[in-house]
């Protein structure tokens, strides 16, 4: 299981989320990357994020199936790498 | 010709739950993610192949406050960042305070400019904390020599480009963008054009030619070859499979049908993902479809670019799924999706045809067909020539009727005691 489930994240804090009809488009002011984010369910995870304890807290309350998290994790892990969203350093989950 | 507005629906149609990236985009979005916005039609230039007819300022332009709503709306819309063009945008003496506005109110800006602005003050300016690192600039270069550039851009016209970029890179602004559309002439300039790039820290972006514009008066003299194709195609993809070393603007997704498609979209965004706002406020379906069968409103007279950019029949029609024509039994339909629709209407093709450049050669049986170019619906082109105007001087395909026909002294010996020795004058 990816260790990052069990981590407290949160969407960049220069990041934008722009509602499309199939999900979102996330766009970073500061690197200029644009990243489309093809299913509600995503974006309703990215927007849960800065409140939950952790990334698995956030799956759960949009209700993503436990057999799924894998999958979302791996989701996460390429959001992170543009910096769309960040580890949460302050909270002590 | 079948236009889109004699079909076009009342209703947007389905969008499908699932699909691919590209399948959802072909429904369009709720706001464009590639917006250009021509400032303006005044140009100091006359380039022979403008897309927009550019050379004198259109009365109706918008003002600076209604720019500036327009900038609003943006930012409400969340369209990031915006194209602006033109015409020559920077001469627009409210240029600078827009590019300021767009900035402090999250629309990024990049625009295309000949440089004729880009002195060392506006550089440093560029450069500086004011611009954020949200603006980007595109100098236009049609020729990786003076000789090729001038050709269509007009005299002193490479120079000036050269000036600019010099200017950008000695006031440390980074990463500027050459952008050089690819013509029968330039295409053997790649690797030069290249070298350009890298001596100003600067990123090379090429582009089509369209035949929009006046680029309809010398699309045939300039467009590239068939076997040009193959070799920008190559070129291409050797510069291109690592990352963003060589940006494309998307604009050569018929190359796609060689095999491989290049990186990006590969599909044709306008009204989908794309679209035009002009400098009255026009909205065209995109920026290389200045035409009235492609406006799809007009911002201050139908309630906003929201409405015009949701509501639009046009666009709406262009978001329903579109039929291949004669193309749809190409074993390369799915590549390049039958091409570029400006590209074939302003060639007077079908628009469920093939490209006018299609790479398996389609295109060129089209062309060789009936077919009627479309009158342009309007030209800002300055009425009488300037000393900035190219001048496309070409070889003779034919021989002259006489000799004086080319030259009134022809055969002239100042020597002789008549003054003509063809005998045609006499």
């Amino acid at each position: 299981m990816d260790a990052l489930l069990g981590e407290p994240w949160m969407l960049s804090p220069s990041v934008a989320l722009r509602p499309e009809p199939f999900g979102a488009l996330a766009y970073h002011f500061g690197n200029r990357k644009l990243t489309f984010l093809k299913r509600p369910e995503l974006v309703a995870v990215v927007r849960a994020l800065g409140e939950a304890a952790d990334v698995r807290t956030a799956l759960e309350s949009v209700g993503v199936p436990a057999s799924q998290h894998p999958a979302y994790a791996a989701a996460l892990r390429g959001l992170a790498a543009t910096d769309m969203i960040r580890p949460r350093k302050d909270a002590a989950a | 010709m079948t236009t889109l507005t004699e079909r076009a629906p009342e209703r947007p149609a389905q969008r499908p739950e699932s699909g691919s990236l590209v399948q959802q985009f072909e429904y369009g979005l709720d706001a464009p993610i590639c917006l250009t916005w021509e400032l303006t039609y005044a140009c100091n230039l006359e380039c022979a192949h403008c897309l927009s007819s550019s050379g004198r300022r259109d009365p109706r332009e918008l003002s600076t406050e209604q720019c500036k709503a327009v900038i609003d709306e943006l930012q409400r819309m969340q369209v990031f960042y915006v194209n602006i063009g033109g015409g020559e945008p920077t001469i627009r003496p409210d240029f600078w305070e827009l590019l300021e506005y767009a900035v402090n109110h999250q629309v990024g800006v990049k625009f295309s400019t000949n440089g004729v602005r880009i002195t060392p003050e506006r550089a440093a300016f560029l450069a500086s904390p004011a611009c954020n690192g949200y603006v980007d600039v595109q100098i236009s270069l049609d020729g990786a020599t003076a000789e090729v550039n001038d050709y269509v851009r007009g005299p002193g016209s490479y120079d000036t480009a050269l000036r600019a970029l010099a200017n950008l890179k000695d006031a440390g602004f980074e990463d500027a963008k050459i952008s050089v559309v690819c013509t029968r002439e330039n295409i053997g300039q790649l690797d030069e054009f290249k070298a350009l790039a890298d001596r100003f820290g600067a990123t090379l972006r090429l582009t089509r030619l369209r035949p929009s514009g006046r680029g309809a008066d010398v699309w045939d003299e300039l467009h590239p070859l068939p076997e040009q194709q193959r070799e920008l195609y190559d070129w291409l993809m050797a510069h291109t499979a690592d990352g963003e070393e060589v940006l494309t603007g998307d604009s050569f997704f018929h190359l796609a049908a060689f095999g491989e498609s290049l990186p990006g979209l590969n599909l044709c965004g306008a009204g989908r993902v794309v679209c035009l706002i002009d400098p009255i406020g026009d909205v065209y379906a995109c920026p290389f479809a200045i035409h009235d069968d492609f406006l799809a409103g007009n911002l201050l007279a139908d309630g906003g670019f929201q409405r015009v950019w949701q509501d639009s029949a046009l666009f709406n029609e262009l978001r329903s799924p579109q039929t291949g024509g004669a193309c749809a039994s190409c074993a390369f339909f799915d590549s390049c999706r039958g091409g570029c629709m400006a590209a074939k209407f302003f060639t007077g093709l079908p628009l469920d045809g093939p490209d006018p450049e299609c790479v398996q050669g389609y295109g060129e049986h089209a062309l060789a067909g009936e077919r009627t170019i479309p009158a342009p619906s309007q030209d800002h082109s300055k009425a009488s020539p300037t000393r900035n105007q190219p001048v496309m001087l070409k070889l003779l395909t034919a021989p002259p009727v006489s000799a004086c026909a080319e030259s009134p002294l022809a055969g002239f010996d100042p020597t002789s005691t008549t003054t003509c020795g063809t005998g045609c004058c006499s």
